[in-house]
């Protein structure tokens, strides 16, 4: 075991994932992610808190992860290069695994021009390929990226982001397979609406042998609304979401409903898909839906490992 | 001036190892004078470049052209003629000028034959030092005209830091502290009460950190 | 004095060491010479007050670069010379004649000479 972690356990024992996720609160009330956390305490394995997500400023990711497992959840610690150097990474990571925190998800992060600091300055001082390489010696050969020893284990679970949707298509599978080269024990996906898209891209990523060497959790988004659908559609770069499911949703008597469906149906269909080993449910904003949605995805109960 | 250096000879070697032709172009704006890819450095880098072969055994056709700008289509276009008879291009301009290369011969390879270090300004010969970051929304009308965004190591914009010690950075004796040389300046001016005032937070976004910067100016367009 | 220097060496006369570039030494081992050595007048002795001074250092850039390219940067040698000075010009000539010889043809001229073309 690299970690330990119950998503390793589950992952490593060749158990179906389930993931999902909570984003911490513009303000300092720890009820805010405990409340979130409570329904996905018995339906996932572990629960990813966002960093800063969309370069809106949150409590930190952290510290979010300590008030989950306070909770008895398993947190997946995101961080973004957007917004630390080589150091404070490098930093955070030791706290980390010094607070308990096993798994973590190493990412580029939107843009600050999308958030709610868009005169800031942004950090990258590595990229996200560079961390994961980084997070792998920190574990691995308990160094720092400047070759310094690392007192003490640095036990983490690696984990990357993959988006099948975004251009240039046929690089976006070189990409990942940089990802895994680095260091990434799993990788979560951008959320998957065209599932015929991202069966493509899976095919892709068995033709590399890929899927081998990393566990791929297809990840979803279920939708609350028409309006939702839409502005994801035309306004969020990155996401490919099929005109079908927005018209779906535009003519549903009850489009939270339909959202479920959408949901699970896409659920459904990605476990058949070879290669895919959990999935990840981002419900933003609805994270008490997700206990339905892995229900009716027949994913319960969730295994002990 | 934009202020750049020839790169290590082995790195432009390894870019043109495989090639039999090629055309150096150096520009004749600010690297011609900053002495580092100018028509004279182009000359020395095709002599060197052509011994390197040699001493492989092996030959290398060199054509040396040196540019009025790299940075400007019109002069870029000179290149159309005859740039397919060559493997590949090095440029010696900075690395504007290797991206207009790069560009506009879309089927050739351009590679970089200079690293392109900042804008600076010339302190006597041969010595060059970097004075603006192009941060996009200029701070020197409070600054005494001296920059702290590309002078201080830390871009502080409040005073000087506690490293500061008889008129030096702390990152090394040979950086002048720019917030001596600004609050020694303003004393002389006597203008100091200019920094008294709080340094507003910065916006960062027209410094690069919105995103690639572009300018157009409409009445100028055509 | 009818002093004698190595005929191997072939003379470039310059109005002032001050006037050579690194692109005349360089062509000079590009085009086979085994080694290269600028004699200018003795320093603190420039007609031009600084013309050696400049020369030296172009010569030590000269050097840098041969040893980038590989070639062995003891090829190329700076000397100080009065103009009145005949002895020690043919003594100079001999010094680095022999240095030369020791040093063996250029890298760039040996593989020429198997007959590779230049």
């Amino acid at each position: 075991m690299k970690s330990g972690s119950n998503l390793e356990r589950i992952l490593e024992s060749g158990h179906f994932a389930v993931c999902a996720e909570a984003g911490p609160p513009k303000g300092s009330s720890p009820k805010v992610i405990q409340k979130k956390g409570g329904p996905l305490k018995s339906c996932c394995d572990a629960v990813n808190v966002t960093d800063n997500q969309t370069a809106i400023v949150r409590m930190s990711s952290i510290s979010g992860c300590v008030l989950l497992k306070e909770l008895g959840l398993e947190p997946v610690l995101q961080m973004v290069v957007r917004d630390r150097n080589r150091l404070a990474l490098q930093s955070d990571l030791l706290g980390a695994a010094a607070l308990g925190i096993r798994n973590v998800l190493c990412l580029s992060g939107d843009h600050q021009k999308f958030g709610n600091h868009p005169t800031a300055k942004g950090v990258y001082d590595i990229d996200s390929i560079q961390f994961l390489q980084m997070v792998k010696t920190m574990r691995d050969e308990h160094k720092f990226i400047n070759g310094e020893d690392i007192s003490g284990d640095v036990p983490f679970f690696i984990g990357a982001a993959a988006n099948p949707f975004a251009d240039p298509f046929e690089f976006r599978v070189t990409r990942l397979a940089k990802k895994i080269n680095a260091g990434a024990d799993f990788i979560q996906t951008q959320g998957i609406f065209d599932v015929a898209k991202f069966v493509e891209w899976m095919k892709m990523v068995r033709d590399r042998g890929l899927h081998e060497r990393t566990h791929i959790l297809a990840g979803l988004i279920p939708m609350k609304s028409v309006g939702m659908a839409r502005y994801m559609r035309n306004n969020v770069p990155g996401l490919s979401v099929p005109k079908v499911l927005v018209d779906r949703m535009a003519d549903s008597k009850d489009p939270k409903e339909e959202g479920v469906k959408i949901c699970v149906e896409a659920i459904e269909q990605l476990t058949d898909v070879e290669g895919v080993h959990g999935v990840h449910v981002m419900a933003v904003a609805w994270e008490d839906i997700v206990p339905r949605i892995v229900e009716e995805a027949g994913l319960m109960p969730r295994p002990v490992v | 001036m934009i202020v750049g250096e020839r790169k290590p000879f082995d790195e432009i070697v390894g870019f043109v190892r495989d090639c039999k032709k090629i055309l150096i172009a150096g520009c004749n704006e600010c690297v011609t004078v900053c002495c580092a890819g100018g028509k004279k450095e182009v000359g020395i880098l095709s002599s060197a470049l052509k011994m390197a072969f040699s001493k492989e055994g092996k030959d290398l056709e060199v054509k040396e052209v040196t540019l009025e700008r790299q940075c400007d289509p019109e002069y870029v276009q000179q290149l159309s003629e005859y740039y397919d008879q060559y493997d590949a291009i090095v440029s010696m301009a900075c690395g504007v000028g290797v991206q207009e290369l790069a560009m506009s011969y879309q089927d050739k390879l351009v590679f970089p034959a200079l690293n392109t270090n900042f804008m600076g300004a010339s302190q006597g010969q041969g010595v060059w030092e970097e004075r603006c970051q192009g941060c996009g929304a200029c701070v020197l009308g409070r600054t005494g005209g001296l920059c702290p965004i590309a002078r201080c190591a830390k871009s502080l914009l409040n005073g000087p830091c506690g490293g500061s010690m008889n008129g030096k950075c702390e990152i090394s004796k040979d950086v002048d502290c720019v917030w001596q040389l600004i609050i020694d300046r303003l004393t002389g001016l006597n203008q100091l009460q200019m920094l008294e005032d709080i340094f507003p937070v910065k916006d960062w976004s027209c410094a690069g950190h919105g995103g690639p910067r572009k300018v157009v100016r409409e009445d100028l367009k055509s | 004095m009818r002093l004698t220097y190595p005929d191997s060496i072939r003379i470039i006369r310059l109005p002032c060491t001050g006037k050579i570039d690194v692109i005349h030494m360089m062509e000079a081992f590009r085009k086979g010479a085994d080694g290269v050595y600028v004699a200018g007048c003795l320093e603190g002795e420039c007609h031009y007050l600084a013309g050696n001074l400049r020369a030296k250092k172009k010569v030590e850039y000269t050097r840098k670069l041969l040893d980038e390219i590989g070639i062995e940067g003891e090829r190329i040698e700076m000397y100080g010379i009065a103009a009145s000075d005949g002895p020690r010009f043919a003594e100079v000539a001999k010094e680095m004649h022999e240095k030369i010889m020791d040093l063996g043809p250029s890298p760039v001229k040996r593989v020429v000479r198997k007959g590779v073309p230049s």
